[in-house]
């Protein structure tokens, strides 16, 4: 569903990505690690379409991203990094034009992709209040109820569980993991418990490379015994 | 093209979720209108049932008005990081530059036709010649937008609004300054009156005033629509840069 080649970028003399290659098909879960700083964000959004890559290939369901940028959009997800959203509209105004760009034009259409999401991610409390005013949880929610309206076959998930409590990353995890059989899913995180909770693969990158792209099996395998952020840490130092 | 219109609305209304648009309209309201009835303006003195005291300060006017709603167009989409969340929904820039310009663009229309109070006032006291007002009210329509892509141009180059705000100001000016008598002067005793004309007809203030005299000359429309379209254009190269 999703394939990478080569992609690189490079800012001034900072080569932020440096020729990073995978593919995720329908069903996984992509875990995507790395230091900060390491290009998992730059990744995403070349990915995505918001950044032109210097050099590299990356498709979408066989679309070139640099060549039909629009068709690929129309198939991706995407929750950017801190889910940024318009701050002076209400939750339910907000979806309803993310549902109307997304091309659900007649309101019947709209009103039940809204409810829909709204109900996924359980904003249904909060649906007339401005985004502004929403706590950092909800806020990521909303972010994440934009990424899921259109039912895309490709999600791509920027920390999605970043400021969350702890019974809200279990309830994104959740989601995530239900909603994955007919998705290709890409998330990025810092939390290595996540990459066992529901991740089918991890890549590991730093300074801009793949370290590794193997199973969370195969992750713990390499150190037997040893805890997994001392795996990270020997990969990424 | 038929995303332009979600993207519109969003930004039209944004004006009036936010008490942005409140503010900007009263404002702009009591500058225009005290400016007419100020002794630069002479609305009474003059004794003409025309509007010509309230509009002959627009090219000022503007030069302050319309950088204070086409700052955020971009600006804020930057520092806010929603340019990320809205160029990765399925649309070209195009349409993203067109949508947010026409809100900008339908704002400040609003803005200028809610004068519409001054021109019954002048109906009420006198025979004013109709034509000549819509021609005026027509001409700083299309000024207007020539200000708003200046601004939205201005605007996508900075996440910073008061650098945007700054940048639209200088840029507008020029564009008001180069058709001032005094300047013109100066201009054709160095340079060949050829070049000095050429100048001086970038000038909104030369194309505006045939509007004021009631002259709607397809040359002046070209200008302010070209202008536009100009601007919008370099909106869009600097957006995909």
């Amino acid at each position: 569903m999703i394939e990478v080649t080569g992609l690189v970028k490079t800012y001034g003399t900072k080569r932020a990505v440096d020729g990073i290659s995978f593919k995720v098909n329908r069903g996984e879960i992509l875990g995507f690690l790395g230091p900060n700083g390491a290009g998992k964000s730059t990744t995403m959004k070349m990915l995505t379409g918001f950044i032109r890559p210097d050099a590299g290939t990356a498709t979408v369901g066989g679309i070139d991203v640099t060549v039909d940028p629009v068709a690929v959009k129309r198939q991706l997800g995407y929750l950017p990094e801190s889910a940024p959203a318009y701050p002076e509209m209400t939750v339910e105004e907000f979806l309803c034009f993310i549902a109307e760009v997304r091309g659900f034009c007649n309101a019947t259409a709209q009103r039940e992709r809204v409810e829909h999401v709204l109900g996924l991610t359980h904003l249904n409390s909060v649906r007339n209040q401005t985004i502004e005013t929403l706590s950092k949880g909800y806020k990521q929610r909303v972010g994440f109820a934009q990424a899921l309206i259109h039912n895309p076959p490709a999600l791509i998930l920027d920390e999605p569980t970043d400021g969350l409590d702890p019974n809200q990353k279990n309830e994104v995890r959740t989601l995530i993991k239900n909603m994955a059989a007919e998705k290709a899913v890409i998330l990025s995180t810092h939390i290595l418990e996540e990459v066992d909770a529901i991740c089918t693969r991890v890549i590991i990158i730093a300074r801009g490379r793949v370290v590794a792209d193997e199973t969370p099996a195969a992750l713990r395998a390499r150190q037997p015994g040893a805890r997994l952020d001392e795996i990270f840490r020997t990969l990424t130092a | 093209m038929s995303q332009i219109r979600p993207l519109f609305k969003r930004e039209f209304l944004g004006y009036f979720r936010s008490p942005v648009a409140y503010v900007f309209l009263v404002s702009f309201l009591v500058i225009s209108v005290s400016l007419a009835f100020s002794r630069y303006g002479n609305f009474f003195k003059n004794g003409t049932a025309s509007l010509e005291s309230y509009f002959i300060f627009f090219p000022w006017l503007f030069m302050f008005i319309v950088p204070a709603v086409g700052m955020r167009l971009w600006s804020e989409e930057k520092r806010a990081g929603t340019i990320e969340l809205l160029f990765t929904l399925p649309i070209t820039t195009l349409e993203a530059v067109l949508g947010k310009f026409l809100a900008g663009w339908a704002f400040l229309t609003i803005a200028i036709l809610l004068s519409f109070p001054m021109a019954l006032t002048v109906g009420f006291l006198g025979q004013p010649d109709w034509g000549v007002m819509a021609a005026t009210y027509l001409g700083a329509i299309l000024m207007a937008g020539a200000y708003l892509g200046i601004c939205a141009l201005t605007s996508a180059l900075t996440k910073n609004q008061v650098i945007s705000f700054v940048l639209s100001l200088a840029a507008c000016a020029v564009f008001v300054f180069l058709g001032l008598s005094s300047f013109t002067t100066t201009l054709e005793s160095i340079l060949p009156v050829s070049v000095a004309d050429m100048v001086s007809n970038f000038s909104f203030v030369t194309h505006f005033d045939a509007f004021t005299k009631g002259i709607i000359d397809p040359k002046d429309v070209i200008f302010f629509l070209s202008l536009m379209g100009f601007t919008l254009f370099l909106n869009v190269v600097a957006l995909e840069r």
